[in-house]
């Protein structure tokens, strides 16, 4: 892995995750809060492909799993987010064929990280996971997630594209 | 690392193992998980980063939002465009300190009256509403004294308690999380009960058991905290809520009710953690007094119709 891809992921990431915690959390929203930390991971998997989504999801899941004011068992972010970045890799040569790719990706994503991390809960009898929960959520993530994707995805692919502006290196 | 190959496939199948293993390891551990290292030191890394990012976005992100839309056209507009957006600014910001000198006033008179010794903290991040839980981060950590199970209340009420603390911050479980459990005492009587979250993010009301099935509770009723043994995690006397309905009939087996709490668990900002309990239960000296209602004379008004015809 070239050392500017990962650094560029890496200060992404954790923009991504303070501003999540510090910014949108905040906002008086009603149901989810969006997910910038996801939105990241699928842009850098839509621009790098299935291996360094997953990596990139994994260590940005064990980041939300960590830094407070989380509180659930440590490895539900890091699964959940290692499966959405490498379902997002698998689309990574289709961004260039409609500019609906991504939202199609982020919406997918969106859906399943939140039945993923609720699915891991129910299985460890999470008092905190009930289908009136669940379903306030999920709706509500996958809108704000497609909004939001529309400026963090293109923002993100352009920044990959500066940092290795070799396109033969990258695709 | 470009393409879905076997290679991927192994690291995809090896990562998930890893997190599987973490989550297993630390859902096992419980409140003593081997984790917790490494969680208390990813709080003391990131806490100052969520403070810092804090104090960058909250002015920041006032600004963005109220003074965007401003159109700009020729120079002279453009001057006074600007000149106007630092006067909004300014107004702004003393409006912020403002509002952050009422919640301070609240928060006194709510430690005064209950004798509790508080320090002040505010809050930096929230926890993601897909996360599921309720939980947020404040700037006060073991260096202020805060330590884990400690009440933290605001100006209005009962906020949650603290469950872990870290060196310059602490994660706070808020009494709406499903989690919570906090004994209750309803006004003026020894009724106790215990009231929990309901994990729903579209009201924040909260479920009210009462222990005797017996119990009279009708809307209206206010309560406090009853107080856990040795003041850990609630300290008693600390205002919760109002009864907003009452489910079920005196008589039947659990009496349970709707409570709709004081504290607006969407805008919270600053808060204090009970470092210190009072010696004695102040009872309900810290609710505020309850508004007097002055009998209101009703005025009917008869309309007859007017004579027809004439």
């Amino acid at each position: 892995m070239p050392p500017g891809r990962v650094a560029l992921a890496a200060g992404l990431v954790l923009v991504a995750l303070a501003g999540q915690l510090t910014v949108l959390a905040r906002l008086p929203l009603p149901g989810a809060t969006p997910d910038l930390v996801l939105l990241v991971v699928v842009a850098l998997a839509l621009s790098h492909g299935p291996g360094f989504g997953l990596v990139t999801g994994f260590a940005a899941g064990l980041a939300c799993d960590l830094v407070p004011p989380a509180d659930h068992a440590v490895g539900r972010w890091a699964f959940v987010l290692t499966v959405a970045g490498y379902l997002a890799g698998l689309a990574q040569g289709e961004t260039r064929r409609s500019a609906f790719v991504p939202l199609f990706v982020v919406a997918a994503a969106a859906t399943t990280s939140v039945l993923l991390f609720a699915g891991l809960g129910a299985l460890m009898n999470d008092t905190h996971i009930t289908w009136r929960a669940v379903s306030e959520i999920l709706p509500t993530a996958v809108l704000y997630d497609v909004a939001l994707s529309a400026f963090v995805v293109p923002a993100v692919l352009r920044l990959a594209d500066k940092v290795e502006p070799d396109p033969l290196a990258r695709r | 690392m470009n393409r879905d190959t076997r290679r991927t496939r192994v690291l995809l199948a090896l990562l998930l193992l890893t997190s599987i293993s973490l989550i297993t390891i630390d859902y096992r551990g419980g409140e003593n998980s081997p984790l917790d290292g490494v969680r208390s030191l990813a709080a003391a890394v990131f806490g100052p980063v969520e403070q810092v990012a804090s104090a960058i976005a909250s002015p920041v992100g006032d600004a963005v939002d109220k003074v965007a839309g401003l159109g700009s056209g020729t120079d002279e507009a453009a001057r006074l465009d600007r000149e106007n957006k630092s006067l909004r600014r300014d107004l702004r910001t003393s409006e912020l300190a403002r509002n952050r000198a009422a919640e301070l006033d609240g928060l006194l008179r709510l430690a005064g009256a209950g004798r509790y010794k508080v320090v002040p903290a505010q809050v930096i991040a929230i926890g993601p509403a897909q996360t599921f839980s309720w939980t947020v981060t404040i700037d006060a950590g073991t260096r202020d004294g805060v330590r884990p199970d400690m009440t933290v209340v605001n100006g209005d009420g009962l906020v949650g308690r603290v469950k872990t603390a870290g060196p310059t911050t602490a994660t706070v479980l808020l009494a709406v999380d499903p989690e919570s459990s906090v004994g209750v005492r309803l006004e003026g009587s020894m009724e106790v009960g215990f009231t929990t979250g309901q994990g729903a993010t579209s009201d924040s009301d909260l479920d009210l058991r009462l222990l005797d099935g017996q119990s009279s509770v009708a809307r209206g009723d206010r309560l406090v905290s009853f107080g856990s043994q040795g003041d850990r995690p609630y300290v008693p006397g600390v205002p919760i809520g109002e009864v907003v309905s009452v489910r079920g009939t005196p008589g039947s087996q659990t009496r349970t009710a709707r409570v709709r709490p004081y504290v607006d668990f969407t805008s919270l900002d600053l808060v204090g953690v009970v470092v210190e309990a009072p010696r004695t239960d102040p009872r309900d000296a810290v609710l505020p007094p309850r508004p007097t209602s002055t009998p209101q004379p009703t005025v009917t008004v008869t309309v007859t119709p007017p004579p027809s015809g004439g």
